[in-house]
Parts: structure tokens; C-alpha cells; sequence
């Protein structure tokens, strides 16, 4: 048994259009039907383990992604759907649109499309839960070697030391400083 | 005699978490059916107990874990006491009891949305307790006994006497399995006013033990529908498990075909059934004696 064979899903919207967010649904529909694989819809961070967002992340919304994250337990995977999760899309150029999800979470995966496809959805949800099967293995080797297997504080999965990488946007910490001067360089 | 007791509650122990989920996985695949999709195999609840089990617990307060273990201990010891033949009266504030220790797990958290499950779970309970108290009465009135044992040892089955307090307890079953038009306190399906209620803070391993805590319940509660119909002939099981399913499909259909209800319809439509149908039954089973 994997845990794959149960990933339950957490849907969060950015701030898209709502085409994403319909597709998304209609994965869950009897067309589609997703939760053939066992995939349940849950409203709660805290029984999820992949975390679909779509849509782009703004001022507004970005706190709450991050929350939503940071709730989650381990292992978990996020999902970036739809062309304005993967980096902005049509949205890039609003005053307040920040960008995409990777600017303020790990994305494992990005799905591409506008609107993102339900095929394009279910093979995105199928590559995610093996990379939740992977995450879990190295959490348990990390278990067993004594680290502190995860680091909320920088809202990435560290396993080992070298993992870590402030260069990487996500595993840096945002503070409201950071925060600001992105805003700035966006207005200019 | 107290051989066998012990043997049934071994079997009850170690079958009713494998019954349960089984039960658990039909309800899914009978619901997707039921709306036209292919729905997830049968095996899928353990699949997500496995799963559950892997995951990281997340307490928020540690008092949590402790309640949560007692809400599993209890449910396994009503239904032991149960399936060992013991008292029902006993039977019944021992299951209020676990259900205490649920509200009580998701008052601690002090999170806003699993005091608000805990809240209607208390509703909940207010709706379902007073049916199975009249259950109890019921069976005494009819076979003069509050033991199992003797209860299922009879000549005719029960339900001859009690149709109504089998009516009354369907109707029931629905609040305390918490399925659709009642399902309040907590929903296994998202997009509702409220999803998770009483178990938002609850996750990995102890949101385990509670879907384990629920198949037991689930087993016990198909276990007091089976004694309506069981008899001392040995025959008379094939019926009551028949009967049991004949619930259980009843259950998934309510489940697919009703919306959520307020608290305050719950409350006044659950009693009227009960005052209806098994304060009727228990009148006229008083007026015949
Ligand atoms: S990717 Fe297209 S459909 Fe999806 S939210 Fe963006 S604009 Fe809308």
C-alpha cells in the first residue's frame, strides 16, 4: 500500500478568472471522476495532502496560500493549476497581482493551460502522488537519522542540511520587508 | 457461557474494524453510483487509514490525543459490551460516554470551527439520545429483560412488537452516523457551510483512530438494527444481516438525496419520529401487556 492510493485534496483559489476553478470541478464529475484514484475534495488543510491552487497569488491572497501550506501536514505536495498559478498568466501585469505560486510556495508540480484541462488535471494529480510516495520515503529516512524532519519557519520540507537554499525564492523567508520592496519594484 | 463471551468480543474486536471499513467502502461506491461516476474501490477506506496512519500529527493540544484515544477505547468497549450480551441500559451511556469524549477532543483544540462541530454534535446527541434510551425501555417491555443475551434468545423477533422503535432507530441512525440531511457536526463531503467541523483540527494518526472509532460504531449500530431481528433460531441470522444491508442502503440513499438541515429542523422533525413511532409502539405495547 502507498500512500498515493489516498490523496486527498485541498483547492484553493488564488485569485483566477474561475475557468481553473470550474475545470477543477469537473474533474471531480462524473466525466471525469477523479476520486476513482481516491481523491477526496477536502475543505480542510489539515486532512490534505495536495494542495491545487489556481489562479495568481495578490497582496491579499498570498497570506492565506501561505497559511494554507503551513497547516498542512506532512508529506504534502503543491499543485500549481492553470497558466496564472504557474507564473501570472494574463493577470501578470495588474497592479495587484504578485505573480505566481512558486514566488511564495514550493510548486512540485505545474500544470499548464488556460483554462487547465481536466485530462491535463488528473495527469498532473497522478505525477503529484508519486512525488507524495517519494517525499514520504525521505521523511522516514530522515526520521530515522534524527533530523527535525521539517522547518515551518522557512516553509519548505528540509530533509538534509543541504537541502536548504536561500537563493531558491520559496525556501527564503518572506517578511513583510521583502514583501514591500517587491511591491515597490512592481509599481515602478 | 463466559467462554463464549470472551470469544465474541475477540471476534468483535478484531472483524468490526475489517466490517466497518468494507461497509465504509460500499457506502462510497454505492454513493458514486448513484450519481453516475465509476467511484473508488471498495478497499479505498484503508487505503486513507494507511494513509492517515503515515502522515504527520499536527496536535494543537495535547489534551487532544488523549481524548481521542478514549472516544476509540469506549466505542470498542460499548460495542464489546454489546456483542458480549451485556446490558443495554448500560450500553447506552457507555456510547453517550464516547461520544463525550469526541465533543470533548474538539472543545480543547479551541479552534472556532471545531468548537462550532462540537457544539451541534451535543444537538446531534440530544437528537439521538433519547431514541436509544426508549430502544432500551422497549425491549425491556416487550421481553422483560435489559440483557442482550437474553434479548437475542427469544421466540419472535423483535420487530413484531417494536415496528416503531425500528422505525424510530433508522431514523436515528441517520443523526448518529452522521449522513446527509443530519450531518451537522462533520461531512465527508466538502463544499457545505461548514466541512470539517468537529474534526478541522484533527489530522494524520488521530483522525486515524477516529475513522477507526467510527467503523466500530458503525458495526454496533448495524448490531442493534440486526437485534430486531434475531431470534434464538440460528436462521433468523441470515434476516437480521439482510435487514442490516436493507438500512444501510436506506442510509446512502437519504445520504445522496437530501441537502443539510438546520439544527433546529433536526431537532423537531428527529423528536416528532420519535414521539410518534416509538412513543406510540411503547403505549400500545403497555396497553396490551
Ligand atoms: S489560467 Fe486562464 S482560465 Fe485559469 S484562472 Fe488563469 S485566466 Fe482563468
Amino acid at each position: 500500500m502507498k500512500v498515493s492510493q489516498s490523496p486527498w485534496i485541498l483547492h484553493y483559489d488564488g485569485s483566477s478568472c474561475n475557468g481553473c476553478d470550474i475545470e477543477v470541478l469537473a474533474s471531480m464529475m462524473p466525466h471525469f471522476d477523479v476520486e476513482r484514484f481516491g481523491v477526496i475534495n477536502t475543505g480542510n488543510p489539515k486532512h490534505a495532502d495536495i494542495l491545487l491552487l489556481t489562479g495568481s497569488i495578490n497582496a491579499q491572497t498570498a497570506p492565506v496560500v501561505r497559511q494554507l501550506y503551513k497547516q498542512m501536514p506532512d508529506p504534502k505536495v503543491v499543485m500549481a493549476c492553470g497558466i496564472c498559478a504557474c507564473d501570472g498568466g494574463i493577470f501578470k501585469d495588474c497592479y495587484n497581482v504578485m505573480g505566481g505560486v512558486d514566488k511564495f510556495i514550493p510548486v512540485d508540480i505545474y500544470v499548464p493551460g488556460c483554462a487547465v484541462r481536466p485530462e491535463a488535471l488528473i495527469e498532473g494529480v497522478k505525477k503529484a502522488i508519486a512525488i507524495l510516495d517519494e517525499k514520504k520515503e525521505k521523511m522516514k529516512i530522515a526520521m530515522k537519522q534524527g533530523y527535525c524532519t521539517v522547518d515551518y519557519g522557512r516553509l519548505a520540507v528540509h530533509t538534509t542540511a543541504e537541502d536548504y537554499d536561500a537563493q531558491v525564492q520559496s525556501d527564503a523567508e518572506p517578511t513583510e520587508e521583502t514583501e514591500e520592496t517587491a511591491g515597490e519594484e512592481k509599481a515602478q | 457461557m463466559a467462554v463464549s463471551i470472551v470469544v465474541r468480543v475477540i471476534l468483535y474486536i478484531l472483524l468490526a474494524p475489517i466490517i466497518g471499513g468494507l461497509l465504509e467502502g460500499l457506502d462510497r461506491k454505492i454513493a458514486a453510483r448513484m450519481q453516475g461516476r465509476q467511484g473508488p474501490p471498495i478497499t479505498q477506506p484503508f487505503y486513507d487509514l494507511y494513509k492517515l496512519f503515515n502522515k504527520q500529527t499536527i496536535v494543537v493540544n495535547s489534551i487532544q490525543v488523549l481524548f481521542i484515544v478514549a472516544y476509540l477505547i469506549f466505542t470498542i468497549f460499548t460495542g464489546s459490551l454489546f456483542f458480549g450480551g451485556g446490558d443495554l441500559l448500560l450500553i447506552v451511556f457507555s456510547l453517550s460516554m464516547s461520544e463525550v469524549m469526541l465533543v470533548l477532543a474538539a472543545y480543547s483544540v479551541n479552534g472556532p470551527y471545531s468548537a462550532m462541530g462540537a457544539q451541534r454534535e451535543l444537538l446531534q446527541m440530544m437528537c439521538y439520545e433519547p431514541m436509544m434510551l426508549l430502544l432500551a425501555i422497549g425491549f425491556y417491555v416487550s421481553q422483560g429483560s435489559f440483557m442482550v443475551n437474553d434479548l437475542i434468545r427469544v421466540s419472535r423477533p423483535a420487530v413484531i412488537a417494536l415496528p416503531g422503535m425500528l422505525i424510530g432507530f433508522a431514523f436515528v441512525l441517520i443523526i448518529k452516523l452522521r449522513k446527509s440531511p443530519f450531518d451537522l457536526s462533520t461531512s465527508h463531503h466538502a463544499h457545505q457551510e461548514m466541512v470539517k467541523g468537529l474534526t478541522t483540527d484533527i489530522s494524520g494518526r488521530d483522525m486515524g483512530l477516529v475513522e477507526l472509532a467510527e467503523w466500530y460504531d458503525t458495526v454496533m449500530m448495524m448490531g442493534f438494527t440486526g437485534m430486531f431481528f434475531v431470534t434464538a433460531n440460528p436462521l433468523s441470522y441470515i434476516g437480521a444481516v439482510a435487514a442490516c444491508l436493507a438500512v444501510f442502503f436506506l442510509l446512502i440513499l437519504i445520504d445522496n438525496t437530501h441537502p443539510r438541515v438546520k439544527a433546529m429542523r433536526m431537532f423537531g422533525l428527529s423528536w416528532l419520529v420519535i414521539l410518534v413511532c416509538a412513543g406510540t409502539n411503547l403505549l400500545i405495547l403497555n396497553l396490551v401487556k
